[in-house]
């Protein structure tokens, strides 16, 4: 990866909706250049995808729990951990899977409707897979900071309209 | 000219010095709405969390007291260390240097120090708006020096020598510039040496952008040959770490006179402001990665502006330090007090009118980019379309 590629990556990775023209003018580069570079980043599976942060408990009755699980499991011959993380992050319900250093193997995320709906899937998916050994489960009860954005920030310009 | 009666108190000074044209600006952009500005002299970001941190820790310590009069010592060896690992200049912590109450205190103590009444002060413009006014205030005459656009605004070794008289004993260089962004060259600064030299000046270099250039590695004046022990270097935390408010600064040089600086500073101020001395010491050690960052941001968006001027067919010289445009508004006819007013009224975009600067600001406005690019953008637009109802 090159130092522009990189720039460029910085840039939309703090704000995914820049559009290409703006991004061209910050970076000094053509338009046309830019769209080339998102395009290989793109093909290359560098640039996964792009997502907005939404704070959920604004403007909607039917809030999300998530959970954070960490999972110990026995590693599978030959393929380590790999194979079993895959069975789990299959799963259209699981937001997020690690391999971890520590006391446990991997760390899981799981959004669902209610705590229920979360206890389910623990119970009758997650820790019935063969080489899970244990699973402990933590809900998230509130949200400060996600992906390097305060949720509460005020972010209003401080300073004096004029100054030398 | 104040008329009250009570004016007569006024010293002579005070009353010879014009309050600053910004000040109007402010008033009228103040009390207006929806108005984007690109008329602010500091950056947008909030100081790095950590130096604040770090403030919020002394005072839970109970640092709450007086600092030596020259600042605390563990930062003045923080200061001296950087200096030498970011501009190659050695100053010792223990009598070479002085914290401030901003680099405006530093710059003010410096004149003082070494002006006697009716000595001159070369002040290259368009300038910072402060210094003229302190040279009179200190009992010194500033003499102006104008640069022009066609040389990018850098100051003509030719021109100092032009205004030296026999009283002539200080040059005030200020790079990357406030407000034209110009950032004076290693060659630059040699030549101007010369005459330095030459005519046994003193030079009092403002740097405090220093860390704010984009396009060359940065030569503080200090650094050049010969120069060390003719200049006092005035820097500060406002503008690389994002400290305004916090207001420290601090001055570098020679011995003899910063002792008679520090001589001023322990009779008038005493010490800088103890919590806002502990922040600066966590900006020293710690805060590099951060001032990488932000300059990043700056020299983007200093991209962006320089290209929407070009569209719109405004004339700019790209600025190569702080976070400054300076472009020209001659070719619509207005002076430049003409244009930021109509501009403001019309398009709610503040600019500060280059004549606030100095007689060869006229003809330009002062914009300044530290600002978000969604804001950036749309000023950008509304100018656009303000120049097309000239």
């Amino acid at each position: 990866m090159n130092s522009t590629e990189r720039e460029l990556l910085q840039l939309i990775e703090k704000n995914g909706r820049l559009e290409t023209g703006t991004i061209a003018k910050l970076m000094g580069i053509t338009e046309d250049e830019t769209k080339q570079i998102l395009v290989k980043l793109e093909k290359e599976k560098v640039i996964l995808g792009y997502s907005a942060i939404i704070d959920w408990t604004k403007g909607t009755e039917d809030g999300a729990v998530t959970a954070m699980i960490d999972v110990k499991v026995t590693p599978k011959r030959g393929v380590g951990f790999d194979k079993v993380a895959e069975r789990i992050y299959r799963f259209p319900e699981v937001k997020a899977v690690y391999l971890m250093s520590g006391v446990y193997d991997l760390s899981v995320s799981i959004e669902g409707k209610t705590m229920a709906e979360v206890g389910r899937f623990v119970s009758e998916k997650l820790s019935t897979i063969d080489s899970v050994i244990s699973t402990t489960t933590h809900f998230i009860l509130k949200k400060y900071k996600h992906d390097g954005l305060v949720f509460s920030d005020n972010d209003e310009d401080k300073r004096i309209v004029v100054s030398p | 000219m104040i008329t009250e009666p009570t004016s007569k108190y006024l010293s002579n000074t005070v009353q010879s010095i014009q309050p600053s044209g910004i000040r109007r600006f402010f008033d009228l952009a103040s009390s207006m709405e929806n108005v984007i500005s690109l008329g602010v002299g500091e950056p947008d970001f909030v100081t790095p969390w950590n130096v604040i941190e770090a403030s919020y820790h002394s005072l839970e310590q109970g640092y709450t007291a007086y600092t030596a009069n020259a600042g605390l010592f563990e930062l003045r060896k923080e200061i001296s260390r950087y200096m030498k690992r970011r501009f190659g200049v050695t100053y010792n912590a223990e009598d070479e240097m002085v914290v401030t109450v901003g680099a405006s205190q530093a710059i003010d103590i410096a004149l003082r120090a070494v002006l006697n009444p009716g000595e001159e002060v070369i002040v290259v413009e368009p300038s910072f708006v402060s210094y003229a006014p302190t040279v009179t205030l200190a009992g010194g005459v500033p003499v102006p020096v104008n640069t022009y656009s066609e040389d990018d605004f850098k100051l003509q070794p030719e021109q100092i020598e032009a205004a030296i008289t026999d009283k002539t004993k200080v040059l005030m260089l200020c790079s990357p510039n406030n407000p034209t962004g110009t950032v004076l060259s290693k060659g630059d600064l040699e030549r101007i040496a010369e005459v330095v030299e030459k005519h046994d000046l003193l030079v009092i270099s403002d740097e405090i952008y220093a860390e704010l250039t984009y396009d060359e590695p940065y030569t503080s004046f200090p650094a050049v040959k010969n120069m060390r022990d003719r200049t006092i270097l005035i820097s500060g935390f406002s503008k690389a770490f994002a400290m305004t408010g916090w207001r420290l600064g601090f001055a570098c040089g020679p011995k003899a006179i910063l002792q008679a600086m520090l001589k001023i500073h322990q009779y008038t101020m005493m010490c800088a402001p103890t919590m806002a001395q502990h922040a600066a010491l966590e900006a020293l050690v710690n805060g590099q990665r951060d001032v990488v960052k932000m300059k990043e941001s700056y020299r983007q968006r200093r991209s962006l502006v320089i290209h929407a001027l070009e569209e719109m067919g405004l004339s700019c010289h790209v600025p190569g330090g702080a976070f400054y445009v300076f472009p020209s508004i001659e070719k619509t006819g207005l002076s430049s007090e003409e244009f930021a007013e109509q501009l403001l009224m019309k398009e709610q975009v503040a600019v500060v009118p280059g004549s606030v600067f100095g007689e060869s600001g006229e003809g330009h406005v002062r914009c300044s980019y530290a600002t978000s690019v969604q804001k950036l953008e749309e000023a950008m637009r509304r100018i656009d379309r303000f120049l097309q109802t000239l």
